[in-house]
C-alpha cells in the first residue's frame, strides 16, 4: 500500500499548501482559466455547430459534406493541430489555443444536431406541416425539442474532449490546470501532478454534472420518457 | 395520378379507397397541399387551394395520420391545442377548447397533462382526431387514421367517428385500403385503381350492389350479397308477437318454439316443445337501428331460426320468424 500512502502524501502536500491556493498559479486562478479557456471554446464551437448542423439536418441539403468532414476532423492530431496553431501564430495570445480547440469541439455538436434532426420520425414532421406550422415553426417548436437529446449530447462530448485538452494546451505555456502536471513533471514536483491530475478529473465530473442538470431542465419529460404512468 | 376527378359532398364522409398505389394519399394530400398537383384544379369551397398559402390552408384543414403523429415534448392538451395557438388564441381560451376536445372524442380530461407516449395507440388516435378537430375547420382530411391500431380498437374508433360526424357534420375525406372501413364509414365511396384512376363512384349499397367492373367486383371482395344487407332496414320486417311467453308459465302452445322473457321484458331463452325443460340461446337485433344482416346473424345464432327483436333497452318488442326474414330478403334482394 506505499503507493497509496504516497499518493495521499502528494495529495496532502499539494492542497494543504497554502501558497498553492492564492496567486496568479494558485488554484482558484487555474481552475478559472481552465474554465474560461474551455468555456470560451466550447461556446464558440456550439454557435458554429449547432446553427450549421440545424440547416443542414432540416434542409436535407449537404449531409454527405457534414459526415465526411466530421470524420476528417476527428483525425486530426489534437497536440499536433496545437502546436502548428502556435507556431503558426505565436503564443502571445490565447488563440492560437482557441482555435483548434474549437475545430476540435465542432464535429460532434455538429454530427448529433445534423443526424438529430434528420432522424426525427418523418411522421411527426409530417403532421407538424400538415397542422400548418411554417418551416422555421416546425424546426423551432417540433424538431429541435425533440432533437435536443442527441443535439446536447454532442455538446456534452465536445466539451469533455475540450476540457481534457485545454489540459494539454499547458504545453504552450497557456495556464489552466494543465500547468500542474506539466510544470510538476519538469520539476520532480510529483505532489503537484497529483494534484493537478485530481482536479482535472473532478473538473470533468463537474463538466458531466452541468450538462445532465441542463438535460434535465430543458429536454421535455415527454421526450426522454422519464415519468412513469401513473 | 391521371385524370381523377370528383366531388366531396359539404357534411358528408368521402371514403378514397383502393390497392397501395393507387394514389389515394396522394390524392388526399393535395387537398392541404402537402403534394402540389402538377396538373388540373383543386377547389375548397368553390377557391382552388393552388391559390392559398399552405400554412393558412392547412390551419383551417383537420389533417388526422396514421400513427396520429403527436408531438412527443408536448402535453396531450397543448397537442390538441396546436392550431389554435398557430392561430393567435389566446392561451386559456386554446386550453378549454382542448378541454372540451378532450371529452368530446371519449378520453378521459385526467389525460391532459399526460404526454403521448404515456398513452396506448387508440388513446393517441382519438387526441389527433381531438387535435385536427381544435379550430373547429369544416373539413377534414384522415389518412388511413385507424389502420395502425388493433381491430377491436379501430371499431371502436370508427363507430366514435360516425357519432362524433353525426354532431359535427364536417366534410371528411377518409383514406384507407381496408374496403371495409369504407362501406361502414363513406356516405360516398370512391374505388381507385392504380395510376390514380377512378374505378367507381358511389354510395355504399350501390357499391356492393352493382359494382362496375371486375376490378371493383373483385376489390370488394366475398360475402358482397351479405354484406348489402347492412344497408336494409329492420323498420318495415314484419314481427310477430304471439310467441312470447312469461318466464315460469308452462304454456301449452302449437308453436314448435317460444321466446321466454322474464320480468322485465327482456329475452331469456328460446323453448323447444320438443325438449322444454332446457332454454336454448338466442340472438337479437335493435328494431330500427341495426340492419338485415344483424337480423339475419341473430337468427342464424338459435337453433329456433328466428331473431329477436329488441328495442334500445333491450326490451323483446318481437319475433322475426324464417318465413318474414325470407320476404325482407326477397324484397330486398328484388326491390
Amino acid at each position: 500500500m506505499s503507493w497509496l500512502t504516497a499518493f495521499l502524501g502528494w495529495l496532502g502536500e499539494f492542497f494543504g499548501d497554502g501558497a498553492n491556493w492564492t496567486g496568479s498559479d494558485g488554484i482558484p486562478a487555474r481552475l478559472l482559466e481552465h474554465l474560461e479557456f474551455s468555456a470560451l471554446a466550447l461556446a464558440l464551437a456550439v454557435l458554429v455547430a449547432v446553427p450549421l448542423g440545424l440547416a443542414i439536418g432540416h434542409t436535407g441539403r449537404g449531409g454527405v459534406l457534414v459526415v465526411v468532414a466530421a470524420n476528417l476532423a476527428r483525425a486530426l492530431p489534437t497536440l499536433g493541430l496545437l502546436v502548428m496553431f502556435v507556431l503558426l501564430l505565436g503564443a502571445s495570445s490565447i488563440w492560437p489555443v482557441i482555435i483548434p480547440l474549437v475545430l476540435l469541439a465542432v464535429p460532434p455538436i455538429l454530427v448529433n444536431t445534423y443526424e438529430g434532426i434528420k432522424g426525427v420520425d418523418p411522421e411527426l414532421r409530417d403532421a407538424a406541416y400538415g397542422m400548418g406550422l411554417r418551416g422555421g415553426q416546425v424546426l423551432g417548436r417540433v424538431l429541435v425539442p425533440v432533437a435536443l437529446p442527441l443535439i446536447l449530447l454532442g455538446c456534452r462530448l465536445s466539451a469533455i474532449q475540450v476540457v481534457a485538452t485545454t489540459t494539454v494546451a499547458a504545453y504552450t505555456g497557456l495556464g489552466g490546470l494543465g500547468r500542474y502536471v506539466i510544470d510538476g513533471f519538469a520539476t520532480k514536483d510529483y505532489a503537484s501532478v497529483v494534484g493537478g491530475s485530481v482536479l482535472i478529473v473532478l473538473f470533468a465530473l463537474f463538466v458531466q454534472v452541468v450538462f445532465a442538470l441542463v438535460q434535465r431542465l430543458t429536454v421535455s419529460p415527454g421526450v426522454s420518457r422519464r415519468l412513469t404512468i401513473r | 395520378m391521371d385524370d381523377l376527378s370528383f366531388e366531396a359532398p359539404t357534411g358528408e364522409i368521402t371514403v378514397l379507397v383502393g390497392p397501395s398505389g393507387c394514389g389515394k394519399t396522394t390524392s388526399l394530400r393535395m387537398i392541404n397541399r402537402m403534394i402540389d398537383a402538377s396538373e388540373g384544379r383543386i377547389l375548397l369551397d368553390g377557391v382552388p387551394v393552388q391559390g392559398i398559402d399552405p400554412p393558412t390552408l392547412r390551419r383551417g384543414i383537420g389533417y388526422v395520420i396514421q400513427q396520429a403523429g403527436l408531438f412527443p415534448h408536448r402535453k396531450i392538451v397543448d397537442n390538441i391545442a396546436t392550431v389554435p395557438y398557430l392561430l393567435g388564441w389566446d392561451r386559456k381560451k386554446a386550453r378549454a377548447r382542448a378541454m372540451e376536445l378532450l371529452e368530446r372524442v371519449g378520453l378521459d380530461p385526467a389525460l391532459a397533462g399526460r404526454y403521448p407516449f404515456q398513452l396506448s395507440g387508440g388513446q393517441q388516435q382519438r387526441v389527433g382526431v381531438a387535435r385536427a378537430l381544435a379550430a373547429d375547420p369544416p373539413v377534414l382530411l384522415m389518412d388511413e387514421p385507424f389502420s395502425a391500431v388493433d381491430p377491436i380498437v379501430r371499431t371502436s374508433l370508427q363507430d366514435e367517428l360516425l357519432r362524433l360526424q353525426s354532431e359535427l357534420n364536417k366534410t371528411i375525406v377518409f383514406v384507407t385500403h381496408d374496403i371495409d372501413e369504407a362501406i361502414k364509414l363513406g356516405d360516398r365511396v370512391a374505388v381507385l385503381r392504380v395510376g390514380g384512376r377512378l374505378a367507381q363512384l358511389a354510395d355504399p349499397k350501390t357499391l356492393l350492389a352493382e359494382p362496375a367492373d371486375d376490378f371493383v367486383r373483385e376489390f370488394l371482395g366475398h360475402d358482397r350479397g351479405i354484406r348489402r344487407l347492412q344497408f336494409v332496414s329492420t323498420e318495415g320486417l314484419r314481427l310477430r308477437t304471439d310467441l312470447t311467453v312469461p318466464e315460469g308459465s308452462d304454456g301449452g302452445s302449437p308453436e314448435p318454439w317460444l321466446l321466454v322473457v322474464d320480468g322485465d321484458g327482456r329475452p331469456v331463452g328460446w323453448r323447444s316443445a320438443v325438449r322444454p325443460g332446457e332454454l336454448e340461446p338466442y340472438g337479437t337485433f335493435v328494431r330500427g337501428r341495426d340492419s338485415m344482416r344483424a337480423a339475419l346473424d341473430a337468427a342464424l345464432l338459435s337453433p329456433s331460426g328466428c331473431s329477436v327483436a329488441v328495442d334500445e333497452q333491450g326490451k323483446v318488442v318481437g319475433v322475426a320468424t324464417r318465413d318474414a326474414l325470407d320476404r325482407a330478403l326477397s324484397e330486398a334482394v328484388h326491390g
